[in-house]
């Protein structure tokens, strides 16, 4: 006890560091780090290289005209040397060291013993070896009011007799060039990567914060909020194309799920009443007299309830199955007049028998893509209705095309169905006959839509002056 | 005739033993695939019965295995799946007939008995004959008593499927997928009325009926008995 209490602080303070490095552990696996520190790395090494080359080209420049301009100033006095002589050559460097011409040039010439004899240098330079070749030494030059030491570059002679010729160049301005190039390109250097940097980090922070989006969103969805969705930049980039796909596959899983909930609840609505009805049919019949015949009826009666629950629940769960998509029914070519006029042919006789006048009207070819079985139990169903609700008259089945559309007509003289309910008869289980006298389950007209959609069609209802005009419309297929 | 019926479910299976007993079978039970497939290859059954999701190995690959080995035994495939597509997929894999779960009993043993007739009568017929009524399938002409009778093209093809199950029970269902390739039920008693028509034809102006409704199940198309004062 004593030892757990003790240790529980130290614990406790331990666990803050720990979840420091925790943190920074995954944001280096993060792949938006990853990328961005990627950007960063071949941002930096391009920003250097073209600094380098920069610094490189310049430097070089101003060295080799360094060179071009000694080499100018030995030709020439090469020149005046074979001409002239010794004396020629201090007559012309005597001239050319008058003055300050400004140009940063040293002339020097001595006897074999080192003294001057002309030029603007004081004396041999300090250091630097008596023999011809390229040399660098420095030089005090008069800035203003002080002495400086700057640093040249040239080149000496020995001259026929040991005398000594030293032309040079005060470099001090190359220098200083190169030193404020180095300096500029350093600064240029370290503002690109600042930038390089910075760009870097908000651009794994963008795609961090729109991966994040998703990932709430889907957190939420399986929170139970289904109805969440992906909020779009409104930019099309893929991280749009991506929420949106994200979005239609929610509003997808949403339709399904709300199906399947309506499901329940019609199945805990309108099955729950006819299993109670036959429980009590079968529990009077086990009270009942035992002698045979009643118990006979009681049970054939309580076979036909349950055939009905069955074709109800068999409705009930094609539509869903339809409706979710979940139901694979082969689609073929159909011509819609062969789909029409098989199911007018198994109808009339019975519609003959019922006292309706059967008519069939096709506009030949008009052909569609779907199943043939679900069309055909979709027109079927129709045609039950008319035979229920109609009560006598025509009934009229009709193909024909219209604006690219295949579109199956059914209508009778009955009452038809007043505007305020034509949405509402496509609702499961709704029966608009209040006392529901007529045998059926209110999953006919369910069906129907379900079909039609499944097809990508439509089912309108509309008023045939009078009775009801069923109108399937679907896609047609282009001959 | 010697039956099999493989099905996991204990409660069905019995009550298929019992109810296939009772018309006169006799019954050999599996409970898996496994056992189906050995008892189905060993055994020399007249028809199996068959449901399509059982544990282990499962219905469609029993079937596939026996019709593999050269069995060819009819079998009739009992599923809860019941879209046109899984029908043709249960079909393709060798079942000989569909029966969709929840299904009456009528039904089963209707469909078995056609399934075992199927096996019998293999040789191209070109005439059915049922009592003194003639179907030619050449001619497609029928008559009753050297009579001709007028039918139209699908009293045709009904009349031809019941002559060919003659003497057995024929449910509408069965008519439906058969004589009009619907596999759904209509609401309205369409089959019954096309049966009554045809009946009308054929047997009204005649004092011995042929065609027969059985009550809760379908109809018979049989020669009257001897002995029988209807």
């Amino acid at each position: 006890m004593m030892a757990e209490k003790l240790l529980l602080p130290a614990s406790a303070s331990w666990t803050a560091p720990r979840h420091v490095f925790g943190n920074a552990q995954r944001l280096f696996r993060t792949h938006a780090f990853r990328l961005a520190a990627l950007y960063f790395l071949v941002f930096a090494a391009s920003v250097l290289g073209v600094l380098l080359f920069l610094y490189w080209t310049s430097a070089d420049f101003v060295e080799r005209q360094t060179e071009a301009t000694l080499d100018a100033e030995i030709t020439g006095l090469a020149e005046q040397y074979a001409q002239r002589g010794l004396s020629g050559l201090v007559q012309i460097i005597a001239a050319r060291s008058a003055g300050d011409r400004g140009d940063g040039m040293l002339y020097l010439v001595t006897d074999p013993d080192g003294e001057p004899l002309a030029g603007n240098l004081a004396g041999w330079p300090a250091g630097v070896p008596v023999r011809s070749g390229r040399l660098s030494f420095t030089t005090a030059a008069r800035v203003k009011d002080r002495i400086e030491t700057h640093p040249a570059q040239g080149a000496s002679f020995i001259i026929p007799g040991n005398y000594r010729l030293l032309v040079g160049r005060d470099i001090s301005d190359a220098t200083a060039f190169r030193n404020r190039v180095k300096t500029t390109l350093l600064w240029a250097g370290l503002v690109a990567l600042g930038v390089g940097l910075l760009g870097g980090t908000a651009m794994s922070r963008n795609l961090l914060r729109r991966v994040e989006q998703v990932n709430r969103t889907s957190e939420r969805v399986m929170a139970g909020n289904l109805s969440d969705r992906v909020p779009l930049d409104g930019t099309s980039d893929e991280f749009d194309q991506l929420a949106a796909n994200l979005n239609r596959m929610l509003d997808q899983i949403e339709r399904l799920m709300t199906a399947m909930r309506e499901v329940t609840d019609d199945v805990a609505h309108d099955l729950k009443t006819p299993l109670s009805r036959l429980r009590v049919r079968l529990e009077l019949a086990l009270l009942g007299p035992t002698d045979g015949s009643g118990q006979t009826d009681a049970i054939r009666s309580a076979i036909d309830e349950a055939d009905r629950l069955l074709a109800t629940f068999n409705a009930l769960l094609s539509i869903a199955e339809l409706e979710s998509g979940t139901r694979r029914e082969e689609s073929e070519p159909l011509d819609l007049s062969e789909v029409a006029r098989s199911a007018a042919e198994l109808y009339e006789p019975v519609a003959e028998e019922k006292g309706f006048v059967f008519s069939l009207a096709t506009q030949p070819g008009v052909r569609v893509r779907g199943s043939r079985h679900l069309l055909s139990q979709a027109l079927a169903n129709l045609l039950d209705n008319a035979l229920k609700y109609a009560g006598g008259g025509e009934i009229q089945i009709r193909v024909l095309r219209g604006n690219g559309r295949a579109i199956l007509e059914v209508a009778d003289r009955g009452l038809g169905i007043p505007e305020a309910d034509r949405e509402t008869v496509f609702d499961r289980f709704v029966r608009l006959e209040p006392s529901r006298s007529t045998a059926g389950n209110g999953l006919g007209l369910s069906l129907v839509r379900a079909v039609m959609r499944r097809h990508r069609g439509t089912v309108e209802l509309f008023d045939n002056r009078p009775g009801l005009r069923v109108r399937l419309e679907l896609p047609e297929l282009p001959a | 005739m010697k039956l099999l019926v493989v099905e996991d479910d204990r409660e069905t299976a019995l009550y298929l033993a019992k109810g296939l007993s009772e018309s006169g079978y006799t019954v050999d039970r599996a409970v898996d695939g496994r056992e189906g497939l050995f008892l189905a290859t060993c055994g020399s059954y007249d028809a199996i019965v068959l449901d399509r999701m059982l544990p282990g190995m499962d219905g469609l690959a029993m079937l596939g295995a026996l019709r593999a080995a050269g069995t060819s035994t009819p079998a009739l495939i009992l599923s809860a799946l019941g879209s046109v597509d899984d029908r043709v997929k249960g079909l393709r894999a060798g079942g000989d007939d569909y029966l969709v779960k929840p299904f009456a009993f009528s039904e089963l043993l209707a469909r078995l008995e056609a399934l075992l007739r199927r096996g019998a009568v293999t040789a191209a017929t070109t005439k059915l004959r049922v009592a003194d009524l003639e179907l030619d399938l050449l001619t497609r002409t029928v008559r009753r008593r050297d009579k001709p009778i007028e039918v139209l093209p699908r009293e045709f093809r009904l009349l031809e499927y019941l002559m060919r199950n003659a003497g057995h029970v024929v449910t509408r269902t069965m008519l439906l997928e058969h004589v009009w390739d619907y596999h759904f039920d209509p609401q309205t008693n369409v089959i019954d009325v096309h049966v009554s028509r045809l009946r009308q034809k054929i047997d009204k102006s005649f004092d011995s009926p042929l065609l027969h409704t059985v009550r809760g199940a379908g109809y018979c198309l049989r020669a009257p008995e001897p002995s029988a004062p209807r």
